[in-house]
């Protein structure tokens, strides 16, 4: 995991330049940390001359920001209209079971956070997960069980 | 100017002014929650709703944000409306039936027991305490966080605000009690429930009053005296 | 790369990219978009590339990477034209074949061919295909034709030729009369008169006014304007440098949800190439017209698709909508006048003034003219995105171009709308799908997103479901909606779980009414639609899990119980071991048992069970 450097924010407020927008720099920092780190939000408050109150209520406002640390993998579960009606809960119970996470949530391991979203667009292949950006389709929980089983034994072998 | 009617009185009145100014103005009343006079519309709260009708049916809008217009028919007793308001107010009940102000609007509109309760809460989101605090004093100390059932008033990062003066104006504005300034020991204060704690400083002359320094900056600053006080501040200082 | 200057020059460059496509005899197209990649389409082009090379057919054949055709549900689909020739469920290992055999052989795959499941027959031509004989696509019509990251591509299919004519022979006011002729109507759900708010924008005081394109669509279920921004960005550019010009915009917006990264990608491609050609800019087509476009994305927040909300979100504020007046129109972005279009109604712009607005308005109803795209979803046969005239019923669009129902199973109602929209029932099947007549039967047009639910659908399960996600996506500023939509939410969840009260359906009614009527935004406004639509067609589910505790579909778990009958169970363990609460117990070669006590109703067991021997109750 990347620790907060305050360079590293002064390069992206370069980046953007003058015009700014508070949105697109934390949505920088959440790529770069995988969180928006406390002094990151000061650091934007202060250079964007934005008061601190409106950043972190933009920060706690969209769900695209966390104030905790992302998992090293993101699972995310299409809770979408046509994946619910194709069996999306079995899924996300499935996932639910073998993480011991909720939505939201990410394990204690920091391995995996556990996500719902809202119609992901690829509707035909319902139900559909998420696995960093990587589309499974038609998934059952036979291979809800196969896919961790991968992940944690790369995790094993790569070990992050 | 410009006429409309208000409950079917015909009533004129300068351009660009809201339904619930007008409506005060001559005697007309108004619930309301949310709204300030020093402080802009917020449109929240929903219990200054009143029916008009500019010629493609009714419907409901908020009196303190809606501009009067020529020929508007307002309506602010009917039957829709007070329904509205049944409802608003039941579910704001829902946690906070114990706050004097939502208890006396029930008792008004005759609201009884609710039919949906959560946990008790004496805030209710008006909004006005976090709107005070950036438009009229200007420091924006505290915000509204979250979203949804988990939208609540705090300091940045739930701890005391660097930016809070201590000016005791979200205490004041707040409809609810929810916002205090309290006294506690050593001759400090804090401002309940976000546990900003100040060294008050004594006013030399009556010694009843006091300021904490941030306020005494800030108003210094908003003054644009640089780094003058003022007599009276100078003896309060010293 | 070359500035066009002026509409001569435009003009040239069309000639010449139109020749330079015709020069190749054949041309490979594969979709490539976001649900196709998901199937593989990337390894399917890189296949087809190796072998068209191996056959030394890489200069004669153009293989083109386009957007999205539509038809998810067989992609990845590859066509081979002229002959139009067209593949489905296309994969890697296909693809050398499809080059040995077809592109140089003339001879047809006939394990890739489409068979048309109503008649039995293979049909090679996708055009002859019900699902598209039964379209009318004019917005889609480029999607899966070109290569979305190509701008030579568009101009040769007369692209941004729209534009030049405007810049060049048109004032602002004729455009406006021209889109008010047509009788475009917002496309993003609320139906507005185009003409009309662009008229009131143009006539709004003030030197600096914005556009904004609503691009942030958030309906589960709905992918339109995804697919229409990763496979034509440049449709919606067009649109927008048009409409910027005719209201007296200088600057265009585009807010993307940021679940859509590859339409962000190629639309900033699309925006960086017409920079380039000087269609973008300063002094677009020599005309003196300046006008950019910036991308901005979404962070996760579907009140952000309501437009104050999203113009809060564009500030850096949270998004809270505000009370209307005024109207973005009058004060928007920074207090500017502002229009908010959706995609789909800044796409249908070129179309009109190249085509003319008679061609626009010949097909609808009398009041809502033109084509709609919907994304049909759920328990459909063709999954997709279809584009069909205004007005068209709904019985044919759910069976003619959806194909029916898979495993025949019966239409039970179609949910139009998202979560703000209603369900229709079999008995209104034969309903018009236009602005008018859904609003008379308690749904919305929307956005477009169209869910077909089958008899196995628990309708007080669907609107649950709908109210969960506005409950969690409500803003909780006002209090209608805040605390409202969750009293109804919780209502609904101890309906579902079996513990339903008397008075709950009467409770429902009047408290989604009052939170429609007095709620700040849209949000709030329609959040109450799926569960006052589903009480007024299937009031009799309501009833029977709150009288009779059961749930006629069987899904409600609170309502069911998992069972195995003894008499088709061989006792082969396989449930027991794969149950993750050890509510299965049994011995190898005896009918096993389920404990209600311990059981989830999680499912797992019956979708392993081979013997078909676990029923739900």
């Amino acid at each position: 995991m990347t620790y907060f450097e305050a360079s590293d924010l002064a390069h992206v407020l370069e980046e953007q330049g003058k015009d700014a927008s508070l949105m697109h720099v934390l949505e920088d920092v959440q790529r770069r940390y995988r969180y928006l780190p406390q002094e990151a939000m000061i650091l934007v408050s202060e250079r964007l001359g934005v008061p601190l109150s409106q950043v972190y209520s933009v920060a706690t406002f969209y769900h695209a920001f966390s104030l905790l640390p992302r998992g090293l993998h993101t699972l995310q579960v299409c809770t979408g209209t046509a994946c619910h009606v194709r069996g999306a809960l079995q899924i996300l119970d499935r996932l639910e079971t073998q993480l011991g996470v909720e939505p939201g949530e990410t394990t204690r391991d920091r391995l995996f956070t556990l996500e719902t979203g809202n119609c992901l667009g690829a509707c035909a292949l319902g139900p559909v997960a998420v696995l960093d950006g990587e589309y499974e389709g038609q998934m059952t929980t036979k291979k809800v069980d196969r896919l961790l089983k991968r992940v944690m034994r790369e995790s094993e072998d790569g070990h992050d | 100017m410009i006429r409309l009617t208000i409950d079917g009185r015909d009533i004129e009145t300068e351009p660009d002014r809201t339904i619930l100014e007008v409506a005060r103005e001559h005697g007309i009343d108004i619930p309301t929650l949310c709204y300030h006079e020093a402080l802009e519309p917020f449109g929240a709260c929903r219990l200054c709703v009143v029916e008009v009708d500019a010629g493609r049916g009714g419907k409901l809008v908020a009196a303190c944000a809606y501009p009067c217009a020529e020929g508007l028919k307002v309506r602010t007793d009917s039957q829709a409306v007070l329904q509205s308001r049944r409802v608003t107010v039941e579910l704001l009940m829902a946690s906070a039936a114990h706050v004097p102000v939502i208890r006396r609007l029930a008792e008004e509109l005759g609201v009884g027991e609710p039919r949906f309760t959560m946990e008790a809460d004496d805030c209710i989101l008006c909004g006005l305490c976090v709107r005070a605090c950036k438009e009229i004093v200007g420091v924006a100390a505290i915000s509204v966080i979250n979203r949804g059932m988990e939208k609540k008033v705090s300091p940045p990062f739930r701890i005391a605000s660097n930016d809070c003066i201590e000016c005791g104006t979200c205490v004041l504005i707040c409809p609810t009690g929810a916002i205090t300034l309290d006294d506690i020991r050593g001759g400090a204060e804090t401002v309940h429930p976000w546990e900003s704690a100040f060294e008050a400083v004594d006013c030399r002359t009556c010694g009843h009053h006091s300021l904490a320094p941030q306020f005494i900056d800030h108003t210094t600053l908003l003054a644009e005296v640089d780094d003058a006080l003022s007599p009276i501040e100078e003896e309060a200082l010293a | 790369m070359i500035e066009l200057r002026d509409p001569q020059t435009l003009s040239d460059f069309r000639q010449r990219a139109k020749a330079e496509s015709e020069a190749h005899q054949r041309h490979i197209r594969v979709c490539n978009s976001t649900g196709c990649r998901a199937l593989g389409s990337q390894k399917v082009l890189a296949r087809l590339q190796e072998a068209l090379q191996a056959e030394g057919l890489a200069d004669e054949i153009e293989l083109v990477s386009t957007g999205c055709r539509g038809l998810c549900e067989l992609g990845p689909l590859v066509t081979i034209d002229p002959e139009r020739i067209t593949y489905s469920r296309v994969s890697a290992a296909d693809a050398t074949a499809i080059v040995t055999d077809t592109v140089a052989q003339g001879k047809i795959v006939d394990s890739l061919v489409y068979v048309d499941p109503a008649t039995g027959q293979a049909v090679t031509r996708d055009h002859d295909w019900p699902f598209y004989a039964s379209q009318m696509r004019r917005v889609l019509a480029l999607n899966g034709e070109i290569d979305p990251t190509r701008i030579e591509d568009y101009i040769a299919r007369d692209g941004y030729m729209a534009l030049s004519k405007v810049l060049s022979e048109m004032t602002p006011e004729q455009v406006i009369e021209d889109v008010k002729q047509s009788g475009l109507r917002g496309r993003g759900g609320a139906g507005f008169p185009t003409g009309v708010k662009w008229d009131l924008c143009r006539r709004a005081p003030g030197d600096v006014k914005y556009i904004i394109c609503n691009a942030d669509e958030g309906d589960p279920g709905a992918f339109m304007d995804r697919s229409l921004l990763e496979s034509n960005p440049h449709s919606v550019v067009e649109g927008m440098i048009i409409g910027g010009h005719a209201m007296g915009a200088t600057r265009g917006f585009v807010y993307i949800r940021n679940e859509y990264p590859l339409a962000v990608e190629n639309l900033s491609i699309a925006l960086g190439q017409a920079r380039e050609y000087g269609l973008l800019g300063e002094d677009i087509i020599g005309s003196g017209f300046d006008f950019d476009v910036e991308i901005r994305v979404g962070s996760g927040a579907f009140v952000c698709g309501e437009e104050t909300a999203l113009m809060a979100s564009i500030e850096g504020k949270i998004g809270e909508p505000r009370p209307r007046p005024p109207y973005p129109v009058e004060s928007g972005l920074w207090g500017k006048p502002t229009s908010i279009n959706n995609v789909k109604t800044w796409a249908n712009v070129p179309l009109i003034v190249r085509n003319g607005h008679d061609w626009f308005a010949s097909v609808g109803t009398e009041k809502s003219k033109g084509t709609m795209i919907f994304s049909l979803v759920g328990n459909i046969r063709n999954t997709g995105l279809v584009e069909v005239p205004m007005g068209i019923s709904l019985r044919e669009l759910v069976y003619d171009v959806g194909g029916g129902i898979p495993g025949d199973k019966a239409f039970k109602a179609a949910q139009i709308g998202g979560p703000s929209g209603g369900c229709i029932p079999a008995e209104h099947l034969d309903v018009a799908v236009d602005y008018e007549s859904l609003t008379e039967l308690g749904a919305i047009v929307g956005s477009g997103g169209l869910v077909v639910c089958d008899e196995d659908t628990c309708m007080v399960d669907l609107a649950r479901y709908f109210l969960k996600f506005t409950q969690e996506e409500s803003c909780g500023k006002c209090v209608p909606c805040r605390v409202g939509t969750r009293a109804m939410l919780d209502t609904l969840e101890r309906i579902c779980a079996g513990d339903g009260r008397e008075g709950d359906i009467e409770y429902l009614i009047e408290l989604g009414e009052e939170i429609k009527r007095s709620s700040l935004c849209g949000l709030g406004q329609t959040a109450p639609n799926p569960v006052l639509t589903t009480i007024r067609y299937f009031r009799d589910e309501y009833e029977a899990h709150i009288h009779d505790k059961t749930c006629p579909a069987r899904y409600c778990k609170g309502l069911i119980t998992y069972e195995i009958i003894p008499d088709l169970c061989p006792g082969c363990m396989v449930c027991a071991r794969n149950c993750a609460f050890g509510a299965i117990s049994g011995e190898k070669g005896e009918p096993h048992t389920i404990d209600p006590e311990a059981c989830t109703r999680c499912g797992v067991c019956k979708s392993v069970c081979n013997f078909d021997a676990i029923a739900i109750r």
